[in-house]
């Protein structure tokens, strides 16, 4: 038996009984759709598909339709790709890292949460995938397959390499870990459904019975994916980061960037999950589950984390001024004052002030400042990884070479592409999924609820 | 193999009243052919004396094939198969296989494990359980006990174990 200390605040509000958590959240996938998420579907297919004419540019022409250069040959898409990969960090730390700290206030959200980094794995996978121009054949080149060059194999030195398997683990293992979790509520919406309905959710819950031998297990599944999938967190975006860090460009040559891309990766994906939650609990009326108690907890994980990256900015300068490296020390200088200066500040007052703001409890306890802190933290994520990719290579090694980066039309249109895709995806998500992990807030609805509590 | 068809249902609205009945009614002798909750009850799988779950292990085992098969590979393909100078470094550059070989014994061991979880519990897309009552995957839980398997003990004794025990409910299921 769990005892919940009479001072800590409950997690579910509003005395729901278990039969009320079932009602509440089984009613939005079995009711019509509400205006506001067709309107948001429309939208988003919108985008969608405006984004779709700039892809199909994209690998019609080829990636000449983009604006990189001979000197910035990196610049929007692998800054999309780091930012999409970070903001799909949060769901499989809020559900493997926070159960194994046993952190309960985790049930309401992780089921959304890791909907989400999914969605934004997909989009983010999208920049490699069309980078290498022709992705039909890119299968060759991406993975170790038998080839007609020998077999010439694919480069294991390679960090580029590395990243195909930490984006397909992290997508495949974080895929798995949230469809086990969505079994047992699949099973609660097929016995509540009939025709074909409960033909769908039938075939989707997989014949749960939820037998407690079956839960005995599946609670074992769920501690040992956990226990798995946290070490695969941290190495992802670890891997990302040495894209960058094992070249000997100055301004990517730190051996810092590994725990500064995985506090940046956790500060961007909260900030993205509280974006979604915020408008979520709102149009579900989920203010029971999704507590403000949830969305201070996930401030002050923004507190810490961008406190981190901060730490980081400043400790990467002191290194390139203690270096003695002239480019090193120029790479920094040309950031902070160089023509893309103002990138640079734009991206020290998003995430390195903005979130300070976060230690008055007035504004991590306002949903009005919660929200629109959570979309500046995601701009400043923008342009950390613009600030990276595109100062350390628009001023290389010979200065008659030194040019600016200019977006396309088309640049736009493919980062338009993947907003389209995730906010699609997210909203069919939020419909047809129960968006609550249902299981788990009974599991915890004794020991945490109001009615208990008081 | 032939289902056992005729059950009687003690329907709990509490998790903890439902463990102190699992105790008392096994401790009466009677045989409980399983429990349907809409959650997982800690320490319910202890009262009914399950064995503790061996998916860790199966866990452990994939993993390290995972392992195995990651250095297996690598090696093979750059140092044998197609040695190539790369970085000045050695043909076999153990240190930069890791992150691979990493990511394949996580992905080897979570399918492998999620795959035995599937096989051992039934799971698959076209699986049709047997729902004793629908409420046990929203706000009940369902103690089922099979009637041929507890032969001699009277129905009359089963039934009044399980009220005395707090069940609010008891019905009866019969299977085709």
């Amino acid at each position: 038996m769990q005892v919940t200390s009479p001072v800590r605040d409950p997690l579910i509000t509003g005395g729901k009984t278990y039969k009320d958590v079932t009602n509440d959240i089984a009613r939005h996938v079995e009711g019509k759709p509400t205006k506001g998420w067709l309107l948001g579907l429309a939208v988003s297919l919108a985008a969608l598909l405006l984004g779709t004419l700039a892809l199909a540019a994209t690998l019609w022409e080829g990636i000449g339709m983009w604006g990189l250069n001979k000197t910035v040959g990196w610049a929007w898409d692998i800054t999309n790709f780091v930012w999409w990969v970070g903001i799909g960090h949060a769901g499989t730390l809020i559900s493997a890292v926070l159960l194994l700290f046993r952190q309960k206030w985790r049930t309401s959200i992780n089921r959304a949460a890791e909907a989400m980094t999914i969605f934004a794995v997909i989009c983010a996978a999208v920049f490699p995938l069309i980078h290498m121009g022709r992705p039909w054949i890119g299968a060759i080149w991406a993975l170790p397959l038998p080839n007609t060059y020998g077999s010439l194999w694919v480069n294991f030195n390679s960090p580029l390499l590395w990243d195909v398997f930490a984006i397909s683990t992290y997508f495949s293992v974080s895929l798995v870990f949230w469809y086990i979790g969505l079994i047992p509520d699949f099973a609660t919406i097929r016995d509540r459904a009939t025709g074909i309905r409960n033909t769908i959710y039938g075939a989707l819950s997989f014949g749960w019975d939820g037998s407690a031998k079956t839960w005995m297990r599946y609670e074992s599944v769920s501690l040992i994916l956990a226990g798995l999938a946290t070490p695969l967190v941290l190495s992802v975006h670890t891997i990302v980061s040495f894209d960058f860090a094992t070249s000997v460009i100055p301004g990517w040559h730190t051996t810092i960037f590994p725990p500064y891309f995985v506090a940046g990766a956790i500060f961007s994906g909260f900030a993205m999950v509280l974006t979604l939650m915020i408008v979520t609990r709102k149009v579900f009326k989920l203010e029971d589950y999704i507590t403000m108690g949830h969305i201070e907890l996930m401030n002050i994980v923004i507190i810490i984390t961008g406190s981190i990256v901060g730490i980081a900015y400043i400790t990467e300068f002191f290194i390139a001024w203690y270096s003695g490296v002239a480019a090193e020390q120029y790479a920094f200088v040309n950031r902070m004052f160089g023509p893309y200066w103002w990138a640079y500040w734009s991206m020290m007052t998003c995430n390195v002030i903005s979130p300070q703001l976060f230690w008055f409890k007035k504004i991590r306890t306002s949903i009005v400042a919660t929200f629109i802190l959570s979309l500046v933290v995601n701009i400043g994520m923008w342009f950390e990884r613009f600030v990276i990719i595109v100062t350390s290579l628009h001023r290389d090694y010979l200065p008659s070479s030194w040019v600016m980066f200019y977006p396309t039309i088309t640049d736009v249109g493919v980062y338009l592409f993947t907003f389209g895709f995730f906010f699609t995806a997210f909203l069919l998500f939020a419909k047809f999924f129960p968006v609550i992990n249902m299981a788990e807030i009974k599991a915890v609805l004794k020991s945490s609820s109001e009615k208990i509590t008081k | 193999m032939e289902r056992d068809k005729n059950f009687i249902l003690g329907i709990f609205d509490d998790e903890d009243i439902l463990k102190d009945a699992v105790k008392e009614i096994r401790g009466a002798g009677i045989k409980i052919h399983d429990v349907f909750s809409p959650y997982p009850v800690h320490g319910l799988d202890e009262e009914l004396g399950y064995k503790r779950s061996r998916l860790p292990i199966a866990a452990f085992l994939f993993g390290l094939l995972g392992t195995t098969l990651a250095l297996v590979m690598q090696y093979y393909m750059m140092r044998f198969d197609w040695p190539m100078i790369i970085g000045g470094k050695d043909y076999a550059a153990f240190p930069d296989f890791i992150p691979v070989t990493f990511e394949l014994t996580v992905l080897v061991a979570a399918f492998g494990m999620v795959g035995v979880f599937m096989i051992s519990s039934n799971l698959k897309p076209w699986g049709q359980p047997r729902i004793f009552d629908l409420r046990s995957t929203d706000d009940k839980h369902v103690m089922a006990i099979d009637i041929a398997n507890n032969g001699s003990i009277e129905m009359d004794t089963i039934k009044g174990a399980l009220k005395n025990s707090g069940a609010t409910e008891i019905n009866s299921k019969s299977f085709e």
